[in-house]
């Protein structure tokens, strides 16, 4: 499946937005989640299908003003 | 100042931008005694992890955090971004910044107020930031909002209060709203006349980031709001046009 995620394109095996998050290797990180710019909560990650050309953004905690 | 409920243990706010390494960022905050320190959410590639180290740095200081919206220059992204802050930093609270113009980075009020709507509906504690336009505070505080945010100067400036009639008439009109001055501080001067003013706080990140010896400027910053605090508890007098002397003209000689 080709996939965007933060900006960079992807092919994962992932089935869903959970799967993916541990297959790009974010483990325990302390991240949440956006597809197609919609939030996506860490509870609602299972139920998510990878589909085609989806878009997905991670973040995770950052210096801010 | 209850800011939410919540008695902070010091009218200073503290960015955690732009500090030369996460050390100096560690003792600026301590040596601020900073009552909240602001972070925000960036995107994170699975290897490097910085966030990660980030976030068991802010953890280990034990202040509360306040996460912003920093950079979102639409209704849709704030409200995106503020979800996503609700989850990784488990608060409820968050600095709503809804960008309008790049050159002044001065928020785009109309969408901040409707943005400030959605999420105070949805449960979030607003901070907006803000201009010191008073028709703008009445809408957000009608939107939900119980603290208001207005800036300073712009973001980065260093400029101080630019305009203390109307962070003064803010405070006239709003006596009972938690008002923070948030942007725009660049002296622990411009700190001290924010609460000299009836502010209950200041945000301040790059006077103190970008200062040559950052932990020593914000220690200047702490003993600057506690100046202007016990200032404004202690009642200023008025000030005057003309001189009046303050050495009693009674019992002067005659030496002329």
């Amino acid at each position: 499946m080709n996939i965007v995620v933060n900006d960079e394109t992807r092919v994962v095996n992932a089935r869903t937005l959970a799967a993916l998050v541990d297959e790009l290797g974010y483990g325990d990180a302390r991240i949440a989640t956006a597809v197609d710019g919609e939030f996506i909560p860490g509870s609602r990650r299972c139920g998510l299908d990878i589909v085609d050309g989806m878009r997905v953004e991670i973040v995770a905690p950052m210096q801010g003003g | 100042m209850l800011f939410y409920g919540t008695e902070l243990a010091s009218p200073l706010m503290l960015g955690t931008a732009q500090y030369p390494s996460p050390e100096i960022l560690a003792d600026s905050v301590r040596a601020a005694d900073a009552g909240l320190v602001t972070v925000s959410l960036r995107r994170e590639s699975a290897g490097a992890r910085a966030g990660q180290a980030f976030w068991s740095l802010i953890r280990d200081l034990g202040t509360p955090v306040l996460p912003n919206t920093a950079g979102c220059h639409t209704v849709k992204e704030a409200v995106t971004t503020a979800h996503m802050a609700r989850e990784v930093f488990e608060t409820d609270w968050v600095k709503l910044e809804v960008i309008g113009e790049s050159d002044t980075l001065q928020p785009d009020v109309f969408g901040l107020v409707e943005a400030a709507r959605i999420l105070s509906s949805e449960g979030f504690k607003v901070f907006p930031y803000t201009t010191e336009d008073l028709v703008v505070a009445e809408r957000l505080l009608a939107a939900g909002c119980e603290v208001l945010m207005p800036w300073g100067a712009p973001i980065g400036s260093g400029k101080g209060l630019n305009n203390v009639f109307g962070l003064r008439a803010l405070r006239a009109h709003f006596p009972d709203v938690p008002l923070v001055v948030d942007a725009g501080i660049g002296l622990p001067s411009h700190a001290t006349q924010a609460l000299e003013l009836g502010y209950d706080a200041v945000l301040i990140n790059t006077a103190v980031a970008k200062a040559g010896d950052p932990v020593a400027m914000a220690r200047a910053f702490r003993l600057a709001v506690e100046a202007g605090r016990l200032a404004r508890i202690a009642d200023p007098m008025e000030a005057r046009d003309m001189a009046a002397p303050s050495t009693p003209l009674l019992g002067k000689p005659a030496l002329s």
